[in-house]
């Protein structure tokens, strides 16, 4: 009975060795992917030099740095740090604003529906050049330019908010309805009021979020600047990793964070309050 | 009747906002003019704005002395520039295994409890993206010594809040009538995560991924600045010694790496989805 049980139903057996289908479906470009990642893997490991009796050692100093959190130093450098945090907040503020108010222009004629031919090249190449560069090789450059100081890291910041906002919003821009443009030409509006009334409240909300998310971003890269004295709190915590001073820098670190996750809550806030 | 309707009409003043919201949006602006305008006088107070009007000298003469860029010079920058890629790949790989775990803990559905664990999760993500790479790398070669095992660590760091955060919102959006229906057959937590929830979102982890690989290969430029490993380490040197025609190969090297990656990027990203 249940012999003739089993054998009549023959799908249990082919269920119980399915397998979900392989997601490269060629047996060989799989065994040859699988083959070559495995040979980058150990030649870059093999390459990297890795020094292990120094990383052995970090174990120590790695705790002592875990340690430097509990309690945190915020009363010996006070001073410093609230120099570098207040001057990072201000690089923050004044870039994010130039670089929005420069990147809408940037954004619109790298907009394919709205831009000549010419116009479209060049604004998609300064987009190219802002976003392939870290922040800091910007700042190297900057600072050879502008000399040392927060000038360099704001004009920096707002340099890199130009190529991020005007990307994502030149997308947004072109991937809005045509119709509300036309109906504004329709009625004899000129260019300018077709920009304001066609495409402006389409990309509204995708602008504010942008903005909302570069402050953030700016705050974080303004923490970074110092390193190579474009000004902001970045030095000073450069100076306090230097002289082992782990409970300052674990201070700073602290801090830093805060700000960004009080800039996360405000801009969701803000965000409901506006759309 | 219609008479007293109609003077209704006319007496009627079409506004955007209530008076109050239109308080609170003129409040919002001058909140932001103020800042602006008050931020941008103390950075002015500490610049030397005499270097600032040099600035179009200063820029056209550093351009003189980076052009033509010293070609030879890229036989010396090959190995930095494996070891730059290597960082970014290995760090983005680790960042990817770390991710997952903190992403499930994370998410609304799959975390074990929503007021013990997912705020320590929510915490780590956090941490994680608010600290920049070049940060990370500065405390992990204290920590750890200069080379590029610090540099690794620093973009598996960073990134490891990147993925989490967007896997988690991925795995909040899946479609729970799959779960339910491996949950019904009886599966564990185990099996109900790899049968129910992964292959939901293994397009997402692929394609998070990617995208993170792709800006770690431009973070990765940067981490030899601070002893990190990479060819940061070369631009420092050549900066630092006034070579601009080393940097300005080291920079076209850059922007080549960096278009390619962003290409092999876009095209995967597009097979996936």
């Amino acid at each position: 009975m249940s012999a003739s049980h089993a054998t009549s139903n023959p799908y249990a057996a082919q269920a119980a060795g399915w397998r979900p289908p392989p997601l490269i479906g060629s047996r060989a470009l799989r065994w040859a992917l699988l083959l070559g990642g495995l040979a980058w893997f150990v030649a870059a490991l093999v390459t990297m030099e890795i020094n292990w009796a120094r990383a052995a050692e970090g174990w120590q100093r790695g705790a002592r740095f875990l340690a430097a959190f509990v309690p945190p130093d915020f009363v010996s450098k006070w001073d410093d740090i609230a120099e570098g945090l207040l001057e990072s907040v201000m690089m923050t503020v004044v870039s994010t604003v130039l670089g929005l108010v420069l990147s809408v222009p940037v954004a619109v004629g790298a907009a394919r529906n709205l831009a000549p031919r010419p116009v479209y090249l060049l604004c998609r190449a300064v987009l190219v050049v802002s976003r392939t560069f870290q922040e800091v090789l910007i700042a190297i450059l900057f600072v050879a330019m502008f000399g040392f100081g927060p000038l360099a890291g704001t004009l920096t910041l707002a340099f890199a908010t130009i190529g991020f906002v005007g990307k994502l919003l030149a997308e947004d821009i072109e991937a809005t309805d045509p119709a509300q443009l036309e109906a504004m030409r329709a009625t004899g509006g000129s260019w300018l009021q077709g920009l304001a009334w066609g495409i402006l409240p389409q990309v509204k909300p995708r602008l504010l979020g942008l903005s909302l998310y570069r402050v953030d971003i700016n705050f974080r890269e303004s923490a970074v600047l110092g390193i190579v004295g474009a000004g902001g709190i970045g030095a000073t915590l450069n100076t306090s990793l230097d002289r082992y001073e782990f409970d300052t820098a674990a201070a700073i670190l602290l801090l830093i964070i805060l700000i960004v996750m009080a800039c996360e809550y405000a801009s969701g806030v803000i965000r409901r309050a506006a759309l | 009747m219609s008479a007293n309707t109609e003077a209704r009409t006319q007496d009627v003043v079409w506004r955007r906002r209530t008076p109050m919201g239109d308080l609170l949006a003129w409040g919002a602006w001058l909140a932001i003019v103020l800042a602006t305008v008050l931020s941008f006088r103390q950075i002015s107070d500490a610049t030397i704005w005499d270097f600032v009007w040099d600035a179009p000298q200063q820029g056209a003469d550093l351009l003189s002395r980076a052009v033509p860029p010293r070609w030879s010079y890229a036989s010396v920058l090959w190995k930095p520039l494996w070891d730059t890629v290597n960082m970014a790949t290995l760090g983005t790989l680790l960042a990817v295994i770390l991710g997952i775990p903190v992403a499930v803990l994370a998410a609304r559905n799959t975390t074990p409890s929503v007021l013990l664990v997912r705020p320590l999760a929510l915490f780590v993500i956090v941490a994680s993206r608010s600290i920049n790479s070049l940060i990370w790398a500065l405390v992990l070669v204290v920590i750890i010594g200069p080379g590029p095992l610090a540099g690794t660590l620093a973009i598996a760091l960073r990134s490891v809040g990147f993925i989490g955060k967007l896997l988690y919102e991925a795995i909040e959006e899946i479609d729970p009538v799959q779960v339910e229906a491996v949950e019904a057959t009886g599966a564990t937590r185990a099996q109900v995560l790899s049968w129910g929830i992964l292959p939901q979102v293994a397009p997402a982890i692929a394609g998070i991924g990617v995208f993170r690989w792709d800006i770690n290969i431009r973070e990765a430029t940067v981490l030899g600045l601070v002893g990190a490993g990479g060819i940061g380490l070369q631009l420092e040197g050549s900066v630092a010694t006034l070579a601009w025609p080393q940097v300005s190969v080291i920079l076209l090297l850059i922007l080549a790496t960096v278009v390619v990656s962003e290409w092999v990027s876009a095209r995967v990203r597009k097979a996936i989805t």
